[in-house]
């Protein structure tokens, strides 16, 4: 039989449960910050280096107004030279924000786009990640001579089928890097 | 009841989705592939397995008055856990689930089963009835993910077998209710002839 319900009682068992379910989720979050953290990480790694050229030494994080929103970039330095950026662009798209890391070559051409977080339509707006004839538009797009807006509002970009408004975003985002990065003064190379 | 019963009545006679129609939201909204329902399924699986265990044991002590309260920041409590595991360690899944995850925590097949069944039957079988209406569940969404893959994307668990896209409407919201509801009547249609 369950105990009485008197104010005692059910105090101290409201105390008692949230006390221990604390403590068991202090634990869990301990054992698992570290590997969260390395995983984030490493997924941050495996997108800048998806998006830039091969074989450059990666900077550390630089601050960046990107689409009026803090943000950052990072720089691939080859030979002491800087070959691209990688910009970490963040929109809204059809189901809360779209971060898309564009890697971009000196003068405006876009190297690859790579999507770091989004909350999309699974099978719909998420597709933005897995149709290659969507994000393979932006491979190698010159975006200072391009219109970077989906077809539908007079763009050069095929958008994602039933997903008009995830492509908007996504062409956004890539656009508000292009434009950020123009007011980034470049590093003369000699 | 014997203990094989427990298990198997959450996969027919009381299946959650097709029987009791609980956990709806969940059912529309993860099933738009087998896999995110099989996933969906499995992770509602863990914390119903996991909450009716602990539920079961805690619920002579828990006044009447705030079992609710209780039962549900038990409940809360695995999803977090669940969710932190999820993010460390398969960080695909939960990229594609994340937003549901935090929602199993109002699930009402898991309060549903704390209730009706956990607080009043020793450990062991609640443990049992978590894993048969967990499996229930996860057959259920998998089966109405599969269908909807199948129908609106060409594919069966990721492997696409025609070209292009398939009939859109059932990966949207319409055609969960119409796969659902289709689905249902051919399921009570089946597991009633008896």
């Amino acid at each position: 039989m369950a105990a009485a319900s008197n104010l005692k009682n059910m105090a101290l068992c409201l105390f008692g449960t949230c006390l221990v379910c604390s403590a068991v989720l202090a634990g869990v979050y301990a054992l698992t910050a570290a590997p969260i953290a390395e995983t984030n990480a490493a997924l941050l790694k495996a997108s800048i280096a998806k998006v830039l050229p091969e074989g450059g030494e990666i900077s550390e994080a630089k601050a960046l107004e990107v689409g009026g929103m803090p943000s950052e970039y990072y720089e691939c330095v080859k030979d002491g030279e800087t070959v691209a950026f990688a910009v970490k662009s963040t929109t809204v798209g059809f189901g809360g924000p779209l971060t898309v890391m564009v890697g971009l070559l000196p003068g405006g051409v876009v190297y690859n786009t790579s999507v770091l977080a989004h909350t999309e339509t699974p099978g719909l707006g998420a597709k933005c990640t897995t149709d290659e004839h969507f994000y393979g538009q932006f491979r190698n797009y010159d975006a200072v001579n391009g219109k970077l807006t989906v077809k539908k509002d007079g763009g050069d970009l095929d958008a994602i089928t039933a997903s008009t408004i995830t492509s908007r975003a996504y062409s956004l985002a890539v656009k508000n890097a292009v434009e950020a990065l123009a007011g980034v003064p470049m590093p003369i190379s000699e | 009841m014997t203990k094989f019963q427990l298990i198997t009545k959450g996969l027919v006679k009381d299946n959650p989705t097709f029987v009791l129609l609980l956990g709806m939201c969940p059912t529309l909204a993860t099933t738009t592939s087998a896999v995110n329902g099989l996933s969906m399924g499995l992770a509602t699986l863990f914390v119903l397995v996991l909450s009716n265990m602990v539920i079961s044991a805690i619920a002579p002590a828990v006044p009447d008055k705030v079992h609710i309260p209780v039962y549900i920041v038990v409940i809360a409590t695995f999803v977090t856990v669940l969710q932190f595991v999820m993010q460390a360690y398969t960080p695909d899944v939960y990229a594609t689930l994340g937003l549901f995850i935090p929602l199993i925590v109002v699930n009402c097949i898991v309060l549903g089963r704390a209730e009706a069944f956990a607080s009043k039957n020793g450990i062991i079988d609640s443990a049992l009835d978590g894993i048969g209406v967990g499996l229930g569940f996860t057959l259920s969404l998998t089966v109405i993910g599969l269908v909807r893959e199948i129908l609106g994307s060409g594919s069966a668990f990721g492997f696409k077998f025609i070209s292009g896209d398939g009939i859109l409407a059932f990966v949207m919201a319409p055609g969960a209710f119409l796969v659902l509801g289709y689905l249902m009547v051919l399921f009570n249609k089946i597991a009633k002839k008896d």
